[in-house]
């Protein structure tokens, strides 16, 4: 099977000489079809910089990034964009959902975009917000929705159509703990339907609903979780 | 956790066989925390003998004897509840305690063994997530059981990522390592143990 995501070798750098910052070295990660991956490390690792190379909307210095098997290194900015439109889901902490369009317009408008005809497309969106429990929230507008039904907005659009990468920064950040948990059921959900998902955060809660845990010290991959032994592992010398 | 109370809250709702007794209590804390039938019966013993329940005097041979909560057990089981856990005086935390020696320890790489452990915290927090995750929402008890353990994993988790922070700012060894001060009263209380 394709891997959605694989990262070789990556490295990321800005400025020159003295004023050369490393943000990643020799990243090496893949995200196959229905994987939750969770990029954990504290404020400066690296883990932005590794979200937005993923996402195409940055350039590796050095090694290469594929995306469902297409290597986007020397892609045009219009080709990186349409792969990007078809292929990539984002979700932010800050939702960044269009306030002038209701709830079924934001989920359509990558679709749209994408060249398909508006019906059609609207017809998709209302779907992927029926599979998150939105149906009777479509025809809401951002602002008179909940945070939670925002995020879920969201997810719907990063999901919406033929995409099969999930990249979200922080995406519970904004919510409160119960509502954060139902973002991360509907991401779970996401994945069950083959979906792959990189989620970036310093939150050990958020990361704890990840099949594998990777993390990032200095820009460079340091560690990751081994496979779960599965819940029943906890009662492993519990029973008296 | 005290078996002993909430055995006491489990009769509160009526009298009980010890073997129910048992099976209720674990089906309650979500079967997180199972429960011998020695140590029920070893507990509902000193109860007893305490006269916060009482049971049947006259029960024939292979019968099971019956307990019901006694007014000083009602008395006893409001009081706890309203009693704050003490939480004024800290544990000695294994945890801390391994992570000091480490820092005066030559050759120990501090870093990795914080993450050695971050990594083992986020492994266990995986398990109670997909615990959550397969339960029912109506499965109230054992979400709240698991919802307990998720946050107390994640604040060590938040300690040695402090840790790690603080430790990561340390001038290297030897380089103006400050002199610490005195013991208060206050920073020994720290250490005492429960």
């Amino acid at each position: 099977m394709t891997a959605a995501l694989t990262l070789t070798q990556v490295s990321k750098s800005f400025g020159d000489g003295a004023a050369r910052v490393d943000a990643l070295s020799d990243v090496s990660l893949t995200v196959t079809a229905g994987e939750l991956v969770a990029i954990m490390g504290p404020s400066g690792s690296g883990k932005s910089t590794l979200l937005t190379i993923a996402g195409t909307l940055e350039e590796a210095t050095a090694g290469t990034v594929l995306i469902g098997g297409i290597d986007v290194s020397g892609m045009s900015r219009d080709d990186c964009a349409r792969l990007r439109r078809r292929s990539i889901g984002f979700v932010f902490q800050e939702f960044n959902l269009l306030a002038g369009l209701t709830a079924v317009e934001n989920v359509a408008l990558p679709l749209e975009l994408d060249g398909v005809r508006a019906r059609a497309a609207r017809a998709t969106a209302a779907r992927a917000l029926d599979d998150l429990g939105l149906a009777t929230r479509a025809e809401r507008f951002p602002d008179e929705l909940s945070g939670g039904e925002r995020q879920r907005v969201a997810i719907a659009r990063a999901v919406v159509g033929e995409r099969r990468l999930l990249l979200a920064d922080e995406p519970t950040g904004a919510l409160d703990s119960v509502n954060g948990e139902g973002v991360m059921r509907l991401v779970r959900d996401a994945c069950r339907r083959g979906v792959a998902a990189l989620v970036v955060t310093h939150d050990a809660q958020l990361a704890s609903w990840a099949d594998r845990v990777v993390f990032l010290r200095d820009g460079r991959m340091i560690d990751q979780t081994a496979t779960s032994a599965g819940p029943e592992s906890l009662l492993a010398g519990a029973r008296p | 956790m005290s078996v002993r109370h909430a055995l006491l809250a489990l009769l509160s709702e009526g009298p009980k066989y010890g073997l129910r007794l048992g099976q209720e209590f674990e089906a309650r804390t979500g079967d997180v925390w199972p429960l011998n039938t020695g140590q029920v019966y070893t507990t509902l013993q000193r109860l007893e003998r305490d006269s916060l329940v009482e049971s049947d005097d006259d029960v024939e041979d292979g019968r099971q004897k019956t307990f019901r909560i006694t007014g000083d057990g009602t008395a006893e089981l409001d009081a706890w509840l309203r009693t704050p856990p003490d939480d004024s005086v800290p544990p000695r935390d294994e945890l801390v305690i391994k992570v000091l020696v480490a820092m005066r320890l030559p050759g120990v790489d501090v870093a990795e063994l914080i993450q050695t452990h971050r990594r083992h915290l986020i492994e266990t927090m995986r398990e109670y997530t997909r615990l959550k995750e397969q339960a029912g929402d109506d499965d109230v008890s054992l979400l709240l059981v698991a919802d307990a353990e998720i946050y107390r994993l994640d604040a060590v988790v938040r300690w040695l990522d402090t840790a790690d922070a603080r430790i990561k700012r340390l001038p290297p060894a030897g380089e103006g390592t400050a002199r610490p001060t005195p013991l208060t009263a206050s920073r020994r209380r720290v250490g005492v143990r429960r």
